[in-house]
């Protein structure tokens, strides 16, 4: 369904990535783990197009979406919340979501994501920046499936959040899966996270893929020497 | 008991003239709120296309003299929309040429865009005439209409007000209630997010600056009712234009509009009572002063960092 082919990208001189493949199935949520400046936001970021990615492919539904542009990739079902969430700070949530609707929505906010973070219903005309921490994760994520993606790559989604808010988002994002058949990439270090909603695990080092284990089969000794410093 | 209702008559007309005022300004204003308010480019040849509106309305005014008089009374309203639609044009090939080029060097857009205007005033001058020119106004917007004995408005000081009026509103329904508005907005605060929310900001961008540069076309059609048109008649205004949308705060249009009012109102009044440069003085003093106080300008929207 979402297919990476010998993806590489770096910044100037430096090669960050090295040769990524990855093949996603439709339904499936996959864990990118790894410690700081291994390359998680690097993959992401040149997945969306925000860094031109030097060679490789990457193909949604079988249609290569490489030499897209950012907005483009969006329209072929590739949604992104970025590290940090990067809401809107001066729009309220009502807008900030609108923002990811697509013309023919007219502006109007499907029932279901409401229905998903009730939250964000009840703030609708409250500024995205004074939300908390989590909220603003709630909307980001919100503000993603509002662009009808088929697949959500979320980048660190439980950095700086508290931990009973992780687990709301962990359970949101298996019902989001479940309600529209959607594949998601998640970048993390916080592995009891990832073991909660993962169904494959990839460990990334030095911009390489070095592990990669599924559900019934993942150790979690193994990948947490990976994460510690 | 006579002097009372004189004085009562000059305090209304002043107050107009204040309006007046105020109108100049905030017509003036609202391109630029857009332009460098909203997408934070310092557009120096703001002016510039201020007097394209104006040389077109004056184009429009000699060919409807010349091919069809009796059209004469209607050809304002051809002339502001064709104002309208040659300085949005320009404005849609400087950004692409130009500006679209230089977002992430605000400093060379501000040096780009000033060799932009000397360049512009220049191409006038050799197509115009270093002459002032006036276009002729309809005949139903010269004169003035008597309220009372003592009291008159000028026709198309009235105008004025009314145009201003439906820009103001126009553009404040397309910022806060359209989906361009919302991209437009969206884009400002963060351009790389909203690329990845599936905006093409390349397009809004380009939209933006444009419909920018399009009021302040209908700006310099207005202005043709109230004086003459040079090469650098639009150059005169850019300070003005600066000082209004940065005391009202930028990217807050309720603010840009209470500045030109103040400004305006301040400017009028105090010329009534000390002359015209000492008021321009007291307007400026008083400007800097509150800005010096609350440096973000008047308004501006509060968010937790």
């Amino acid at each position: 369904m979402f297919k990476i082919d010998q993806l590489s990208c770096g910044y100037g001189q430096s090669q960050i990535l090295h040769d990524l493949d990855l093949n996603v199935a439709k339904r499936e949520i996959v864990a990118v783990m790894g410690r700081n400046g291994m390359g998680k936001t690097t993959l992401f970021k040149s997945l969306m197009g925000i860094l031109p990615q030097w060679k490789g492919q990457v193909s949604v539904d079988g249609h290569d979406v490489s030499a897209l542009e950012t907005h483009e990739r969006v329209e072929r079902g590739i949604a992104y919340v970025p590290q940090g969430r990067m809401i809107f700070p001066s729009m309220s949530v009502l807008e900030n979501i609108q923002t990811g609707l697509p013309a023919s929505a007219r502006g109007k906010v499907p029932e279901d994501l409401y229905a998903l973070f009730p939250v964000l219903y009840d703030m609708q005309s409250r500024k995205g920046g004074n939300l908390s921490g989590g909220q603003q994760q709630q909307l980001a994520i919100a503000r993603a499936l509002a662009t009808n993606p088929k697949v959500l790559l979320l980048d660190e989604p439980t950095e700086g959040i508290q931990p009973s808010i992780i687990k709301d988002i962990a359970r949101t994002l298996k019902e989001i899966r479940n309600l529209r058949d959607l594949t998601i990439v998640v970048s993390e270090q916080v592995l009891s996270f990832t073991l909660e909603i993962a169904d494959r695990f990839l460990v990334i080092e030095k911009g390489r893929f070095v592990i990669e284990e599924t559900r019934d089969r993942v150790d979690e000794a193994t990948i947490s020497r990976y994460l510690s410093v | 008991m006579e002097w009372l209702s004189e004085f009562g008559a000059i305090a209304a007309m002043q107050g107009f003239n204040g309006l007046s005022v105020f109108c100049v300004l905030l017509l003036m204003a609202l391109g630029l709120a857009i332009i460098f308010g909203q997408m934070g480019v310092i557009n120096m040849a703001h002016g510039e296309f201020l007097t394209i509106g104006a040389y077109t309305t004056y184009v429009c005014s000699s060919l409807t003299a010349h091919f069809a008089p009796s059209f004469q009374p209607y050809y304002f309203f051809f002339a502001i929309a064709l104002s309208f639609l040659v300085a949005g044009a320009v404005g849609w090939l400087v950004e692409w040429a130009m500006i679209s080029r230089l977002y992430k060097r605000p400093l060379d857009t501000l040096l780009a865009t000033w060799g932009l205007s000397l360049v512009m005033q220049q191409t006038f001058r050799s197509v115009f005439g270093a002459r002032e020119v006036s276009a002729e106004p309809p005949a139903w917007l010269m004169g003035s209409v008597n309220f009372t004995d003592a009291i008159e408005i000028p026709r198309n000081g009235l105008f004025m007000m009314g145009l201003t009026l439906l820009l103001t509103a126009t553009i404040f329904l397309m910022l806060y209630r359209s989906r361009w508005g919302l991209q437009v907005r969206a884009t400002v605060q963060n351009r790389l997010m909203s690329r990845a929310v599936g905006i093409n900001t390349r397009k809004v961008d380009r939209m933006t600056f444009a419909l920018g540069c399009g009021v302040a076309g209908v700006a310099g059609a207005a202005f043709t009712t109230i004086g003459s048109t040079g090469p650098t008649a639009g150059s005169q205004y850019i300070v003005d234009t600066f000082l209004v949308v940065v005391f009202g705060g930028a990217q807050s249009l309720f603010g840009t509009i209470a500045s030109a009012f103040l400004i305006a109102q301040t400017q009028s009044l105090s010329e009534f009572f000390l002359s015209g440069s000492m008021a321009k003085v007291l307007t400026l003093s008083s400007v800097i002063l509150i800005l010096m106080l609350r440096p973000q300008g008047l308004f501006s929207i509060k968010v937790r960092k």
